[in-house]
């Protein structure tokens, strides 16, 4: 899997106007990390959602607007913590290095 | 019931990978996570395809859970060690649905896929073919699974338990983060019930809390050990989960998984419903 890919998977058919999307791509020594498990946790720590990452090490969130944690676990890591604020409408994108 | 007839840990099933009368079998919510690879021997069930009836909004019923079984090589005496993504969800919902119809030896792969996954154990893309059985199942368990007439009778009067994330259970969001929020339910809770989001009873690598962390989880949130507990999330699968914990775990009586669950109460007309963080009254 070559590393040129940037950014979360691609935005066709989603209604992204009508959602808060919080997404992303989870790198290894800026490969990407097909086996990985992205968490999404609330303002105050809850866990809200869980996706693991695709071949191509991205992920995606539908979120509220408001601030959120990402918690990224892959093997032989140790979790990495990522703050992130989503919108209504808009796009957050994260890159995550583990 | 106890976490010692309910559970497996991963090294159990890589010493029992070889045992013909241990049937492993992956659930996930994504219903192709089984063909990029699973564990080795392991069959799939589609919590879709396989186990919903199709046209009514219900599972399948007992004959075609009969059918079903018996093709993918299940047998009335098989150990059958569930395991799914999604932190078990789905795993946990198959449990439910075979104790729904009387099997007896059923466990949960502790962590699921994802421990499996994170301490880098084996997975492959060679589907496994058991031999054919021929799979009587029981009558279905109506103790262990509750309707929207009872759940609505029950507000106030028993434990209920919303598992779904603090912004699910106060209306801010519609469903689990990781799918698009536009629902036909409204937002909000069953009135009275208490939320303890499932994702308490784990921990972060999917595997259940101890005994000791599950059974105060459960005392701070007010459960009441005399009273009847209905579980109910979004669909079904998470309050499976919390079902598995309650029941199969820790051992409580009487405990109901609502597999209608919001998507069901957050439809009906004219029932109440609470909104924001507190648990609201009858």
């Amino acid at each position: 899997m070559c590393g040129a890919i940037k950014g979360g998977p691609s935005l066709e058919g989603v209604d992204v106007a009508n959602e808060a999307v919080i997404q992303g791509i989870v790198t290894r020594d800026g490969q990407p990390v097909g086996n990985a498990y992205v968490r999404l946790l609330d303002r105050t720590g809850e866990f809200t959602a869980e996706v693991p990452t695709s071949a191509t090490g991205q992920f995606r969130f539908f979120a509220g607007p408001g601030e959120w944690t990402l918690r990224t676990l892959a093997p032989k890591s140790i979790s990495v913590d990522n703050a992130v604020t989503a919108a209504k409408g808009v796009v957050a994108e994260v890159a995550v290095a583990v | 019931m106890s976490r010692e007839s309910a559970l497996v840990t991963a090294d159990w099933v890589e010493e029992h990978l070889n045992d013909s009368s241990v049937v492993l079998v992956e659930v996930d919510e994504d219903t192709e996570a089984y063909d990029k690879g699973h564990i080795p021997g392991a069959i799939k069930l589609d919590w879709k395809g396989d186990l919903q009836d199709g046209v009514r909004h219900d599972f399948v019923s007992k004959d075609k859970l009969e059918a079903l079984l018996s093709a993918k090589g299940i047998g009335n005496d098989d150990t059958v060690v569930f395991y799914g993504g999604n932190n078990n969800w789905f795993a946990a919902y198959a449990y439910w649905y075979l104790k729904y119809y009387g099997h007896d030896n059923l466990r949960l792969l502790d962590g699921g896929r994802k421990k499996w996954e994170l301490d880098s154990r084996e997975l492959t893309t060679e589907v496994s073919d058991r031999p054919a059985t021929t799979y009587v199942a029981k009558d279905a368990d109506e103790s262990i699974r509750a309707f929207r007439d009872e759940v609505i009778a029950s507000i106030g009067t028993k434990n209920l338990i919303d598992v779904r994330s603090p912004d699910e259970y106060a209306g801010r969001l519609l469903a689990p983060a990781h799918l698009p929020q536009e629902q036909a339910q409204i937002g909000g809770h069953i009135p009275t019930a208490g939320n303890v989001p499932w994702s308490k009873a784990a921990n972060d690598d999917g595997t259940f809390r101890s005994d000791e962390e599950l059974k105060a989880l459960y005392a701070d949130a007010g459960l009441d050990d005399a009273k009847d507990t209905i579980a109910y999330c979004r669909i079904g699968e998470r309050s499976s989960h919390t079902w598995f914990v309650l029941k199969e775990i820790l051992g409580h009586e009487n405990v109901k998984n609502y597999d209608g669950s919001w998507t069901e109460y957050g439809a009906l007309r004219a029932v109440p419903v609470a909104l924001g963080d507190e648990p609201g009254v009858a």
